[in-house]
């Protein structure tokens, strides 16, 4: 079994990533994910983990090295923040076309500007549609294990798309808490080492990445987004693997006391875990609310996620982000898109809270829900509300 | 839940200082989370960091707002940071100074709560030679609130520190001793 430590969950991440046998690192440090880089080249420096630490001049470069490194059959890790993933963007489409299952941690900050080093989710929000498949994490523990899982999951012959994995940056990248680490024995009988069935190999020559002419462009992308949905059922067998193995269940869409509520918070990321303390409250006071929040992003759990809010009246769904000149924040508009057509559906009202680095406490979530509980018998008419922003 | 709030200036060590309350909470099996206030910290700038020690899950990703204890490590702070805000009632403030009572109280805008006091600088200087204090006022803390055992803190200041954790357990001793609490 496990370790329970005292850890900061950065540094406990690069020790995932040490426990997962990564071959090659190729990253460039920016605030909040440098612990976890920090720590993995020291890792590599004293020989605890044998890899290649590629260090490059930038994130373009970084997640252009990773994917040369994972084409040759390496198990390869990235991770970055904010200004540095928006500097990958045009290399992060080719990586889910040319099939390269890289693994990357994006501790999630702010876009600028005002130049921000502080948490919102408006970094990856802006990458939604690069193809890869996406997941959160709420606690140091669960960034541990989606780690682990991220390798296996990406590098399954039925998968092969890179996956990424959020976490929130400072609230949870560099906080101290209890997680259990698994023992290496135990991550090596759950994550086989990677063997793809292609790789670069000067002994065997072949081309990743030709150009798509307009008589195959369209049926590749196609292909691509074929095998990507099917990426699902591979991600449930692997999530009921591990439940089996380390007893932590994990699930496209995961609820807390939705049952019977007439109001259900969504939020991705750590602050559902603030929301829960909300929600222990006003069910203490009476009030039905719940919460619910994505663990799956991309690909986009549409079945479970129409299933838990079937029952539900109202969803307050808070974005931590902004579409500007939009109809809602990013997540509010995909899940109104997502339920547009479902024969059973809640009344969607969407907040925007938390921008680069404001605190969304007890106090706000509950102010959310009182909210959306207004609108129980009345339609929202604005696209969206802020919450917790000074208005003098 | 007891809530911690540390106020420094950058370069004290009130992040450490955090850091080593939690890690000795979780390794005596309790519940426990640090943080700093984050952002881009400068030496000298005032700083905070929080601690949070449970025996339950600790579901909360908000700063600490409403302390039950309150860990000042430089004694400039107190008067140019209100340290006292929000403070629960019964609530402990603990202060590194060489100022009496009194004095502390009105600088503290008259506070009448529980208050715990100890050069620590004088302390840091005469055992570390520096005037880091986050060690020394970790001693003021063990005296005043118990939160987490010794021996544990102890541990956490061996694994962290290594060949230097003698002379910051010795400051801690010393300051186990020395501070005064006026309750």
């Amino acid at each position: 079994m496990g370790k329970r430590v005292a850890k900061e969950v950065s540094i406990a991440i690069a020790d995932a990533v040490k426990l997962a046998r990564a071959e090659v690192i190729a990253a460039y440090p920016i605030t909040p994910q440098t612990h976890i880089v920090e720590h993995l080249s020291e890792l590599v420096a004293n020989g605890e983990l044998d890899a290649e630490y590629i260090t490059v001049e930038s994130e373009h470069s970084a997640i252009s090295a990773a994917l040369g490194a994972v084409a040759t059959g390496a198990r390869t890790f990235t991770s970055t923040s904010a200004q540095g993933l928006a500097l990958m963007h045009e290399i992060l489409f080719i990586a889910p076309a040319l099939r390269l299952p890289v693994v990357m941690v994006v501790a999630n900050r702010a876009l600028s500007a005002p130049i921000s080093i502080w948490n919102d989710h408006s970094d990856i929000m802006a990458e939604r549609d690069i193809g890869w498949i996406q997941l959160w994490a709420e606690n140091g523990q669960e960034a541990v294990d989606l780690v682990i899982q991220a390798f296996r999951i990406a590098e399954d012959r039925n998968v092969m798309f890179p996956t990424l994995i959020n976490i929130d940056g400072f609230t949870l990248s560099h906080v101290i808490e209890p997680i259990e680490l698994p023992d290496q024995e135990e991550v090596d009988a759950f994550l086989p080492p990677f063997k793809p069935k292609y790789k670069l190999d000067p002994r065997k020559p072949l081309t990743m990445g030709p150009v798509g002419v307009p008589e195959i462009y369209f049926e590749a992308k196609k292909a691509q987004d074929e095998a990507f949905k099917n990426t699902r059922r591979v991600i449930l067998r692997v999530w009921k693997d591990w439940a089996k193995r380390f007893g932590r269940e994990y699930n496209p869409v995961e609820t807390y006391r939705t049952e019977d509520a007439e109001v259900v918070l969504l939020i991705n990321g750590s602050q559902a875990e603030t929301a829960m303390t909300a929600v222990d409250k006003m069910r203490e006071q009476g009030k039905k609310v719940g919460l619910m929040r994505f663990r799956l992003w991309r690909p986009f759990p549409i079945q479970e996620f129409r299933k838990a809010v079937s029952k539900i009246p109202v969803l307050a769904v808070i974005d931590r982000a902004l579409t500007p000149g939009g109809v809602g924040g990013p997540v509010g508009t995909e899940v109104r898109s997502a339920l547009y057509n479902a024969a059973r559906r809640p009344r969607v009202v969407n907040f925007i809270a938390g921008l680069g680095g404001r605190d969304v406490t007890v106090e706000d979530f509950e102010e959310m829900a009182e909210r959306a509980a207004f609108y129980l018998k009345k339609r929202p008419k604005e696209a969206y509300e802020m919450i917790g922003v000074r208005e003098s | 839940m007891i809530e911690v709030r540390l106020h420094g200036r950058g370069g004290q060590g009130a992040v450490t200082s955090a850091e080593l309350i939690a890690i000795s909470a979780i390794n005596q099996n309790k519940y426990a989370q640090a943080f700093p206030s984050f952002g881009p910290e400068r030496r000298g700038a005032p700083v905070m960091a929080f601690v949070r020690v449970s025996d339950a899950k600790i579901r909360l990703r908000e700063k600490v707002y409403n302390p039950d204890i309150v860990v000042v490590l430089d004694p400039s702070l107190p008067t140019i940071v209100n340290v006292t805000a929000g403070l629960k009632e019964g609530g402990w403030v603990i202060l590194n100074s060489s100022k009496d009572e009194k004095t502390l109280r009105e600088m503290l805008g008259g506070y009448q709560g529980k208050l715990a006091v100890v050069d620590a600088t004088k302390i840091a200087m005469e055992v570390l030679g520096l005037p880091i204090t986050n060690t020394t006022m970790l001693g003021a803390f063990l005296k005043a609130t118990g939160l987490v055992d010794q021996k544990y803190l102890k541990e956490a200041l061996e694994h962290r520190f290594g060949r230097l954790a003698e002379k910051n357990k010795a400051a801690m001793a010393r300051a186990i001793e020395e501070t005064k609490l006026y309750t």
